[in-house]
C-alpha cells in the first residue's frame, strides 16, 4: 500500500471515531432533554409566564437543540445507515435514567431490550473495513 | 383497536417517515458547513431541522395516548426508511455489518416497547 492510501486510510478511521462520538453525545443530550421534558410536563400549566419559567421544559427543549446541532456535526463525515441507528442508544439512557431518576420499576422487557441495543450498537460502531 | 390507538398509530408512522425525511435533509446540509457560522443558515438544513423538530411534535402527540408497546415497533420503522433512503440518496453501501446492527437494535427497541406500559 502507498503511503497517500495508508494516511487516507488512517483519516477514514479518525473521521469514522469522531462522527460515532458525535452521536453518542447526541443520544446523551437526547436522553437529557427527554427526562427533563418529562420532569416539566408533570407540572406543566397553560399559561405563558409558567411555561417560561419551567427550568425543566426550557431546558429539555435546550437539550433538543444541542441534540439536532451535534447530529448535524456527525452526519458531515459519517455514513447515514450507519450513524442514524446508534440514536437507539437514546433509549437506554432514557430507561435507565427512569430507573434511577424517576423511580420507575426495572422488568426483564425493558432489560433484554437495552443490552440488544447495546450490543446493535456495538455491531455498527465496530471497526469493519473502511473504504478509500 | 380504538379509534385512539389508530389515530396514534397513523400519528407514529407519519413521524417515523418525516424524521427519516429530516435525517436525509440534515446530510445534505451537513455537507455545506464551513468553518464560516453562516454557513449553517442554508435551505437544506433549515428543511432537515424542520422535519427533525416537527416529528418530535407527531411522536410526542401519538405516544402521550400510551400503548407504547405497539407504538415503539412503529416508530424503529423510521430506521429501515432511513436505511433505504442512504442508499437511494447517498449511495452507502448496505453491508451485512449494518443489517445485523440494525436488526439488533430493533428487536431491543420492541422489547423496551414491551417492558413500557
Amino acid at each position: 500500500m502507498s503511503a497517500i492510501a495508508a494516511s487516507h486510510l488512517r483519516e477514514a478511521a479518525a473521521a469514522r471515531r469522531q462522527s460515532i462520538l458525535l452521536v453518542f453525545l447526541c443520544t446523551l443530550s437526547g436522553a437529557a432533554g427527554q427526562i427533563l421534558g418529562k420532569i416539566g410536563m408533570t407540572h406543566f400549566t397553560p399559561n405563558l409566564f409558567a411555561i417560561v419559567t419551567n427550568v425543566p421544559l426550557i431546558g429539555g427543549y435546550s437539550l433538543y437543540g444541542l441534540n439536532t446541532l451535534l447530529m448535524v456535526l456527525a452526519l458531515r463525515k459519517g455514513e447515514l445507515s450507519m450513524l442514524y441507528p446508534i440514536i437507539a442508544l437514546t433509549y437506554v439512557w432514557v430507561t435507565l435514567l427512569s430507573y434511577t431518576l424517576l423511580g420507575e420499576p426495572p422488568n426483564l422487557f425493558k432489560n433484554c431490550g437495552i443490552a440488544m441495543i447495546v450490543i446493535g450498537v456495538a455491531v455498527l460502531g465496530s471497526g469493519g473495513k473502511a473504504k478509500v | 383497536m380504538t379509534p385512539q390507538l389508530f389515530r396514534s398509530m397513523l400519528l407514529v408512522l407519519g413521524a417515523s417517515v418525516i424524521g427519516s425525511f429530516g435525517a436525509v435533509f440534515l446530510k445534505f446540509g451537513s455537507a455545506k458547513i464551513t468553518r464560516n457560522p453562516l454557513s449553517f443558515l442554508n435551505p437544506q438544513l433549515g428543511v432537515g431541522v424542520t422535519l427533525y423538530l416537527g416529528s418530535s411534535v407527531f411522536y410526542f402527540l401519538a405516544i402521550r395516548g400510551g400503548q407504547l408497546s405497539i407504538l415503539y415497533p412503529l416508530v424503529s420503522l423510521g430506521y429501515i426508511w432511513t436505511l433505504l433512503w442512504a442508499r437511494l440518496f447517498f449511495k452507502e453501501s448496505l453491508t451485512r455489518q449494518k443489517f445485523v446492527g440494525l436488526g439488533l437494535i430493533l428487536i431491543g427497541v420492541v422489547l423496551v416497547g414491551m417492558g413500557a406500559k
